[in-house]
């Protein structure tokens, strides 16, 4: 086929979205090229991390040889692990919950991939996300949208691109449900679509974090105490990087009524636990702000939040401070803050931008 | 946007088969199908084929019809050299001492390795000068009285320099100790005389001379006793049992004659584009070094390192941009570390990881040169950047 449309990128995985993903722009006439990441993995557990594993690296290989379009691998080890996995680790052993995927999207994916792609000559780099980008004219600016597919709507980990990014972003499947992809790798024949879909973190592999942790950052396994609201003192906790606010299980305290993780006091290195009627709060601050459209807007706005990946949307008055920074007053009270999370705001369909959540 | 024309430079990882080699082979899948092991005509037939091409490749290599051993590739026959060679030394007169150049193919080296690791042996490295080139001198300073096998590389594939052979073969035959050589890769370019190399054992594969991919000699000098790799009915003089196969064995004798008889025309055609790339590579890239020896090299093989460049992106851009080249720590699966032979020849890591092969063939033309060049310099600038 002659390719009559520009060249791009397509960050592929060896999953099916992301197969789909280049499948489909093939089909439109790009002239696609796919890369694949290598990203840290720990020593030894190579074999497990979910997204590029030898396995998975020949699996998009395969996907790309079934499609005729050239496939390269891009080493992004030390670089990942300088960017994701150290801000994972740090952000752990300062008492926060870090969304490590966030980071990877701003700075490995849409800034060392995309200067890749365009040093290669691509006009776009696309991946498998489930979401939208659409250009308005006047005035020319680039929307980042929720997905079609809701479940699947993968726009609370790109709220961190802006008008830089989004003009060379393609989202393909952002029109189509997680069933029409499945259904669209088999009609492509391709070798994933039955694949599993990824879960976790992928340099995690198989693990639990907390594991990781213990190997990875030995000093986040730093016992203290658990105290009530008021002050009593209830038992001991591991290391606060291994509790969540509003965690219920694994607190360890025999109680008549249900605890839940409350507050992290990292001065006194205290676990504050209580019942679910002192959980929750009605506003939070958040710094190292994104703003899609590229700039904050002029005053407070409406706005619906997401506080967590897949969480609801909750409305909310959202007032800008500064350039990077929002202070967000909810209608209600949340039960699940979490310092170290991303909050997203969207109006309606659109993002509108984020921030990662203070203490 | 137009497609690009996609262009070869890449013959040290294989070769296309050359037209006058496939006719050669195509009657032996259908219609002379025989096995050379039956008494009746189909068989007589099959094993005409069989041994009119061990006799071509015997008169190539200046040796009898029954010191050639067809195999299934390269790799075979160093297994098949060097496994066997020790074992029988070990057991038919203790011998114990294994001695390789560090910059031998991993069919040499990995096959050492594992004598080494599961059979005892004592393995040691021979030195190599910053262009890969093994000395006689450290040979004989090195020769033992119970020294198994000795294998040093004929033209080595990644830095493409040719070692002085036929002194460590004197050297290695006035001790008593069999000399193996991988001509893998030399043979598309080198005369292969095995008396005038004066080795006991060296093994060939047909895909590096516009032969087909899957088949490969080892010439075992007669009195060269070896454990055989693999029993069973006795074919090849019993040290390689299985069917033999035909058509592909027809096509290695063939290639084989070609290249041999060739082989002024085509040195002559590819020496001047390999001083070309040469040349202009290191008076246009800054920071660029020639890897290997600068003449004592073979005739078809460019090899550089680059500081600072990131070996697989450079891979990758010169694909996009239409050029199909190699690379010593490239990775197929993003993971790239500088080549033990890049690691030999004494080059820091931040030489090795940049290292590109650009190899030419007989289909190759002055223009594909030109034009490589012309974006070769602008293609490291950009990956350059990447960092």
């Amino acid at each position: 086929m002659t390719k009559t449309k520009a060249r791009v990128v397509v960050a592929m995985s060896g999953g099916v979205d992301s197969s789909v993903a280049a499948a489909l722009l093939e089909q439109q006439g790009y002239e696609v090229i796919g890369m694949m990441m290598r990203l840290w993995s720990e020593p030894g557990k190579e074999a497990y991390n979910r997204c590029c594993t030898p396995d998975a690296m020949a699996l998009a290989r395969r996907v790309a040889a079934k499609l005729s379009i050239p496939f390269y691998a891009v080493n992004a080890q030390d670089y990942f692990h300088d960017t994701v996995v150290d801000y994972f680790v740090d952000g752990y052993s300062r008492g926060l919950t870090p969304n490590p995927c966030v980071v990877c999207n701003r700075q490995v994916r849409w800034e060392f991939l995309l200067n890749r792609a365009l040093s290669f000559g691509a006009a776009f780099m696309a991946t498998g996300h489930y979401a939208r980008v659409d250009c308005v004219e006047p005035p020319g600016e680039y929307i980042l949208s929720r997905a079609v597919d809701r479940t699947k709507d993968q726009s609370y980990v790109l709220h961190v691109l802006g008008q830089q990014q989004l003009a060379h972003a393609l989202f393909p499947l952002g029109g189509y449900t997680k069933v029409e992809v499945r259904q669209l790798a088999r009609d492509f024949d391709l070798p994933v679509a039955d694949r599993a879909d990824s879960q976790d973190l992928c340099f995690l592999g198989n693990g639990d974090y907390r594991d990781f942790l213990a190997r990875n950052a030995p000093e986040v396994s730093n016992p203290g105490p658990i105290f009530s609201s008021s002050g009593e003192r209830l038992g001991e906790h591991r290391g606060l990087a291994f509790y969540t606010i509003g965690q219920r299980k694994g607190l360890g305290i025999a109680a008549p009524h249900p605890l839940y993780v409350l507050d992290k006091n990292r001065s006194r290195n205290a676990l504050i636990v209580g019942p679910s009627d002192e959980l929750g709060t009605s506003e939070l601050t958040a710094a190292q702000v994104n703003w899609t459209s590229g700039r904050p807007p002029a005053a407070t706005i409406r706005a619906q939040v997401m506080i967590r990946y897949k969480a609801h949307l909750v409305n909310a008055l959202v007032t800008p401070q500064g350039l990077e920074g929002v202070h967000v007053r909810f209608d209600e009270p949340l039960r699940d803050i979490t310092p170290g999370q991303a909050a997203v705001f969207y109006q309606d369909e659109r993002v509108l931008g984020g921030g990662i959540i203070q203490e | 946007m137009v497609m690009q024309r996609k262009i070869y430079l890449d013959y040290a990882a294989t070769t296309p088969v050359d037209p006058r080699v496939f006719a050669a082979m195509k009657p032996y899948f259908s219609e002379l199908f025989g096995n050379p092991s039956s008494v009746h005509t189909f068989g007589q037939q099959a094993e005409a084929a069989l041994e009119s091409a061990r006799e071509s490749v015997a008169g190539c290599l200046n040796c009898q019809p029954k010191e050639v051993i067809f195999t299934s590739c390269g790799s075979e026959s160093d297994n098949l050299a060097l496994r066997g060679a020790a074992m029988s030394a070990r057991k038919n007169r203790g011998a114990n001492h294994l001695l390789i150049s560090p910059v031998e193919h991993h069919a040499v080296s990995h096959t050492a390795r594992q004598l080494a690791e599961w059979y005892d042996f004592e393995l040691e490295y021979l030195p190599v000068d910053e262009s890969g080139m093994v000395s006689p001198a450290d040979v004989a300073d090195m020769l033992r009285p119970d020294t198994a096998v000795v294998s040093v590389i004929h033209a080595n594939n990644e830095i493409g320099t040719v070692n002085p052979i036929a002194a460590i073969g004197s050297l290695c035959r006035e001790r008593g100790v069999p000399l193996h050589t991988d001509s893998v890769q030399g043979a598309a370019h080198l005369s292969i005389d095995v008396s005038a190399l004066k080795v006991d054992l060296l093994s060939l594969g047909a895909h590096k001379f516009y032969g087909p991919k899957g088949v490969g000699v080892l010439y075992v000098r007669e009195g060269t006793r070896l454990l055989p790799a693999q029993t069973g009915g006795g074919q090849e003089f019993g040290l390689r049992a299985g069917t033999s196969n035909i058509p592909y064995i027809v096509g290695l004798a063939e290639a084989f004659r070609l290249a041999q008889e060739e082989r002024q025309g085509r040195e002559n055609y590819l020496l001047p584009l390999r001083d070309r790339i040469i040349g202009r590579v290191l008076e246009e890239v800054p920071d660029a070094r020639l890897t290997g020896h600068p003449n004592q090299r073979l005739p078809n093989h460019t090899s550089f390192v680059f500081s600072g460049v990131d070996g697989n992106a450079l891979l990758a851009m010169l694909d996009v941009a239409g050029y199909a080249c190699s690379s010593g720590s490239a990775c197929k699966t993003g993971d790239p570390e500088p080549s033990e032979v890049l690691t030999a020849i004494g080059l820091p890591r931040s030489w090795g990881l940049g290292s590109l092969r650009v190899t030419l063939g007989v289909r190759t033309t002055p223009d594909e040169v030109d034009s490589f060049l012309d974006i070769l310099r602008d293609t490291i600038t950009r990956v350059r950047r990447l960092n």
